[in-house]
C-alpha cells in the first residue's frame, strides 16, 4: 500500500500595531493591533477554516475512516480562535473526535528558537503539546519545525524530546537524485523517522491550481489523482504538505478548490494500492531506506529553500539577536503577560516581514506583507522590542531594589 | 511698497524649509508695512489663512492663453526648451523611469493643460508645471498692480522672468537653496539651467548665506555685486516647553531633524552614534524624516546593531516635530551643503543646545556655535560626548544659543529685503 500523507499548516501570527512608533516607547505597552488580527482571523475563517473543515469533516465520514488527514496549528492561531472565534477551534474539536486526524507538534509561538535557543524551543515545544492535549485530546509524537526548518541536529533534539516523526522539505539540495516518496531516517537517530514533502504535488495544489499561465490549468482531478498515481513502483509515501488556508483563502473558492478537494479521495482510493495515513500512522508502517543527512538549515520557503526568508539581512540579524538576547532577563521577572508579549515576538513572521530579497519586485513576500516596506517592519519590531526591553529592566531594577 | 511674490510652498499649503522661509521673509515685511501678494501654484480656498498678506492660486486664475502664447513663451526661455522630466527631489531610479516615459513634452498638451488645476507640489509633471504657472504669472502681473518682482527658488524663476516681461517692474529672485545643494556634483543641468537664466534675468539676487552667495558667483558665473546675503530667522512660538514634558526614557536624546537625503549628510549622524555607543549607553539617537537614503540608514543602523539605542520616527508633523525639540537634548546637522538650515535654529528655541556643520549658512550667524566640518565623524563623535555628559556645558551652549537668537528676527531680514526693493524702485526712479 502507498500511503497518501495530508499536512495542513494552520497558522495566523499576532500582528503589530503599525503605528507603535518612537514617542510610544516607554509610554504604551499594548503592542498587537487587534482590529487587524481580528478582521484578518474572521475573514480567514469564513474564507477557508469553517468551510474547509466542514468539507474535512464530510470526507472523513463519507469514507468511513479510509480517509485521514494531519493538522499542525499553531498557539498563536488557536489563542485568536479562541478570542475572536470559537467555533473554529470547535470545528477542530469535532475533527479530533473522528479519530482520523492526528495533531502535529511544534513551537507554540511558530518561533525560530531552534535556531537560537534550544532551552526555549524545548519550552515553546512543550506548551504546544499541553495545548494539543488540552484541547484536542493527543499528544504529539510526530513533529514539524516552523516552516518546516530541518537539520540533523533539529532531528536528534526531537528524537530525544518522545517523537517518533518528523516534516521537512523535500528539498532537492538535500534529496538531489533521490525520491521524497519513501520515509528517511535522519542521520544520528534510532527510533525517529523523517517524512519529507513531495514539493511538486504538493505545490500543484498550493501554488499552481488557480495559475492561468500554467499549461495544466485547469487542473482536473482525474489529471492530478493520475500523478499521484504514478508514484506506484517508485515510493512507498507522498506526502502532501500545505498551508490550510490554500483552500479559500491562497486558491479562492471561486477557482473551484473546494470541488476538487471533494473529489480527490475518492480518486485517489479508485486505486488499489493507495491509501490516506497520518503522517504518524504512516511512518509507523514503514522502514526507512537510507539515511537522511542535512548539515544546514533547510526549510520549505522560497526557491531557496532555506532560512533567507527571515534572516540574513542586516535588520533581521539585528532583531532576531536582540528579541532572543532578552531571553534570560524576560523569564526571570516570572511575569506571565511579558514572557507572552515577548514570545509573540518570536514568531517568525516578524522576520518574513524584514525580508528585503525580493522587495523590489513584489511577489508572495509582498503579499503577505502588511507593511508597505521591510524597513517600516522593523521599525515597529524595534520600537516594541524597546519598550519590552524597558519592561523587563524596570521589573529587574525592581526586584534588585 | 507693493510685492508680487511667487513662490512654490507656503504653510500650510506644502510646507518644507521653504514655505517656512516664505512664511517668516512675507511677515517681516508685512511689520516694515509692505503690501504682499503671493501666488501659490495651488491653492484650495479662496483666499488662504495669513493675515499678514494675500495668498492666491494659480489654480484659481483663469488665464486667457493660447497656442500662441505658448509658441512665444517658448522662445522667449530658450532654456525651458529642454524639457526633461524631473523633481528637485528624484533618485536615479525614479529619473530613469521617468525619463522613458515623457521625454518631451509636446505643444499640445501643454494647451490642453493651462486650464486644468495646478497639483502644486513636486509631482512626475513638475517642469509643465512650472511652465503653466509662469503662463498664469504673465497675466497676474498685468492685471496686479505692484512696484517689485519676488521670485523664491528656481520653480518660481520662469514665473518671475514673464512677470518682469509684462510690468517691467523690477525683478528680485531668492535663492534658499542650489541645485549644486541638493545634487552634490551630479546636477540636473535643466534645473542648473533655469536657476542661471534666473540670476541673469533679475535686477537683484537675494541669497539666504554668504555659503550660497559663493555658490552663485563661482557656479553661475553672476557678478557677486548683484547678490545680497539675508540670512534666515526664526519664529519664537513654542508649544511644549514652559509645561515640562514627562520623559519616558531616562538617556539623552540626541537628534536628527531632516529630509534624510545626501545633502543633510544623515549618514554622518549614523556613523557618529555608533563611535558614541561603543564608549556609553546613556544616550539614545533620534532621526526623524524622510528620504531616498532612508532604507539604507536603516539598514546601516541594523548593521551596526544600535537598534536599542537608535529610533526613526518617520516624517513628522507640527506638534510632533516640537515635541521631539522638546524632548532633545542636543541637535546635530551634519549638512553636506546647506544653503542655510533652519532647523537648528528652530531646537534653539527650544533651548536645546546644536552641533551644525561648517558646510551650512546657518553658522555664519552662529558665531558661538559648535560647528564641525560634516565628513570628521570622529570630531562629531567626541563633541557630542562631550556634551551630552557635561550639564553644565550644555547649560552653557543652551544659553549662549538664546542670546544669539534674540538678534535673529525675521523683523531684520524683512528690512534687509525692502532695502533691496528700494535701491531697485529707486534705480529705476532714477
Amino acid at each position: 500500500m502507498i500511503a497518501v500523507c495530508f499536512y495542513f499548516q494552520v497558522h495566523q501570527p499576532m500582528r503589530l500595531d503599525q503605528n507603535y512608533g518612537f514617542f510610544d516607547i516607554g509610554e504604551r505597552h499594548t503592542y498587537l493591533d487587534h482590529d487587524a488580527n481580528r478582521e484578518i482571523v474572521l475573514k480567514v475563517a469564513q474564507k477557508c477554516y469553517l468551510p474547509a473543515n466542514r468539507l474535512m469533516l464530510e470526507l472523513i465520514e463519507r469514507h468511513a475512516g479510509a480517509f485521514r488527514i494531519s493538522y499542525s496549528i499553531t498557539g498563536t492561531a488557536l489563542e485568536q480562535f479562541e478570542e475572536y472565534c470559537p467555533e473554529v477551534l470547535e470545528s477542530f474539536r469535532e475533527l479530533a473526535d473522528t479519530g482520523c486526524v492526528e495533531f502535529i507538534g511544534e513551537t507554540y509561538y511558530h518561533s525560530l528558537a531552534y535556531l537560537f535557543s534550544r532551552d526555549e524551543f524545548r519550552r515553546q515545544v512543550d506548551l504546544h503539546s499541553r495545548a494539543m492535549q488540552d484541547l484536542f485530546g493527543q499528544k504529539p509524537t510526530t513533529f514539524r519545525n516552523t516552516e518546516l526548518i530541518y537539520d540533523n541536529d533539529l532531528a536528534r533534539l526531537v528524537e530525544k524530546m518522545g517523537y517518533r516523526t518528523i516534516l521537512t522539505e523535500g528539498a532537492d539540495q538535500v534529496l538531489g537524485w533521490r525520491t521524497p516518496n519513501f520515509v528517511y531516517q535522519p542521520a544520528g537517530c534510532i527510533k525517529l523517522k523523517a517524512l519529507l514533502k513531495n514539493y511538486r504535488l504538493s505545490d500543484d495544489v498550493a501554488f499552481r491550481f488557480s495559475d492561468t499561465s500554467w499549461p495544466e490549468h485547469p487542473l482536473s482531478v482525474e489529471r492530478y489523482a493520475s500523478w499521484v498515481h504514478a508514484v506506484a513502483g517508485e515510493g512507498e509515501v507522498v506526502n502532501l504538505f500545505m498551508d490550510y488556508e490554500t483552500f479559500g483563502e491562497h486558491q479562492w473558492a471561486e477557482t473551484g478548490i473546494f470541488e476538487f478537494m471533494r473529489a480527490l479521495p475518492e480518486h485517489i482510493l479508485a486505486h488499489p494500492d493507495f491509501c490516506f495515513r497520518t503522517p504518524g500512522e504512516a511512518a509507523a508502517n514503514l522502514s526507512p531506506v537510507a539515511e537522511l543527512d542535512v548539515p544546514h538549515p533547510i526549510s520549505w520557503a522560497d526557491l531557496e529553500r532555506d532560512v533567507s526568508a527571515w534572516l540574513g539581512n542586516p535588520m533581521q540579524d539585528a532583531a532576531a539577536a536582540r528579541v532572543y538576547g532578552l531571553e534570560k532577563d524576560v523569564l526571570a521577572t516570572c511575569d506571565d503577560e511579558l514572557i507572552s508579549a515577548w514570545r509573540e515576538l518570536l514568531t517568525s513572521d516578524h522576520f518574513y516581514y524584514m525580508c528585503t530579497k525580493w522587495f523590489s519586485d513584489g511577489d508572495v513576500h509582498k503579499y503577505f506583507n502588511p507593511y508597505s516596506t521591510p524597513h517600516q517592519a522593523f521599525i515597529v519590531y524595534m520600537n516594541v522590542l524597546n519598550d519590552l526591553t524597558l519592561l523587563v529592566e524596570r521589573q529587574k531594577g525592581a526586584d534588585a531594589a | 511698497m507693493r510685492a508680487l511674490m511667487f513662490g512654490w510652498e507656503f504653510p500650510p499649503h506644502i510646507s518644507g524649509g521653504l514655505g517656512t522661509a516664505c512664511q517668516g521673509i512675507t511677515r517681516g515685511l508685512a511689520a516694515q508695512g509692505v503690501d504682499v501678494t503671493f501666488v501659490l501654484p495651488r491653492l484650495d480656498a479662496e483666499i488662504g489663512g495669513a493675515d499678514h498678506l494675500r495668498l492666491m492660486g494659480a489654480n484659481r486664475v483663469r488665464a486667457r492663453v493660447g497656442v500662441r502664447e505658448i509658441v512665444e513663451l517658448r522662445e522667449r526661455i530658450r532654456v525651458l526648451e529642454v524639457l526633461s522630466p524631473l523633481r528637485p527631489y528624484l533618485t536615479d531610479r525614479e529619473y530613469r523611469s521617468l525619463l522613458e516615459r515623457d521625454q518631451h513634452l509636446t505643444l499640445e498638451a501643454l494647451v490642453a493643460e493651462v486650464n486644468n488645476d495646478f497639483s502644486g507640489g513636486y509631482g512626475t509633471n513638475l517642469m509643465e508645471e512650472v511652465l503653466r504657472y509662469s503662463i498664469v504669472a504673465a497675466y497676474i502681473a498685468d492685471v496686479e498692480p505692484h512696484d517689485v518682482i519676488h521670485a523664491h527658488d528656481w520653480m518660481t524663476y520662469p514665473a518671475g522672468i514673464e512677470a518682469k516681461r509684462v510690468s517691467g517692474r523690477p525683478l528680485v529672485v531668492h535663492a534658499h537653496a542650489l541645485e549644486f545643494d541638493r545634487s552634490g556634483e551630479h546636477v540636473n543641468q535643466t534645473v542648473y539651467d533655469v536657476e542661471r537664466a534666473g540670476f541673469e534675468a533679475a535686477d537683484r539676487i537675494i541669497a539666504v548665506s554668504s555659503f550660497t552667495k559663493d555658490t552663485i558667483v563661482a557656479r553661475y558665473g553672476i557678478p557677486p555685486e548683484k547678490v545680497r546675503v539675508v540670512h534666515n530667522a526664526v519664529s519664537k512660538e513654542r508649544r511644549f516647553g514652559e509645561l515640562r514634558l514627562t520623559r519616558a526614557l531616562k538617556e539623552k536624546i540626541v537628534l536628527f531633524l531632516g529630509r534624510v537625503t545626501f545633502q543633510k549628510g544623515p549618514d554622518y549622524f549614523v556613523e557618529a552614534a555608533a563611535k558614541v555607543l561603543a564608549n556609553r549607553r546613556d544616550v539614545r539617537f533620534v532621526m526623524a524624516g524622510s528620504g531616498d537614503m532612508f532604507p539604507r540608514m536603516v539598514e546601516r543602523m541594523a548593521e551596526l546593531r544600535l537598534e536599542d539605542r537608535f529610533h526613526f520616527t518617520g516624517f513628522l508633523r507640527g506638534a510632533d516635530v516640537e515635541r521631539l525639540y522638546a524632548m532633545s537634548d542636543l541637535y546635530v546637522m551634519p549638512s553636506v551643503s546647506e544653503p542655510f538650515g533652519i532647523t537648528p535654529l528652530e531646537a534653539m528655541v527650544y533651548n536645546v543646545p546644536i552641533i551644525v556643520s561648517k558646510q551650512s549658512g546657518v553658522a555664519e550667524v552662529l558665531d558661538s556655535a559648535v560647528k564641525i566640518d560634516f565628513w570628521d565623524v570622529d570630531r562629531l563623535a567626541d563633541r557630542i560626548e562631550e556634551i551630552i555628559s557635561d550639564p553644565a556645558l550644555a547649560h552653557e551652549l543652551a544659553e549662549r544659543g538664546a542670546e544669539t537668537l534674540k538678534n535673529i528676527k525675521w523683523e531684520i531680514a524683512g528690512e534687509r529685503v525692502l532695502a533691496v526693493y528700494r535701491e531697485l524702485v529707486e534705480e529705476v526712479h532714477r
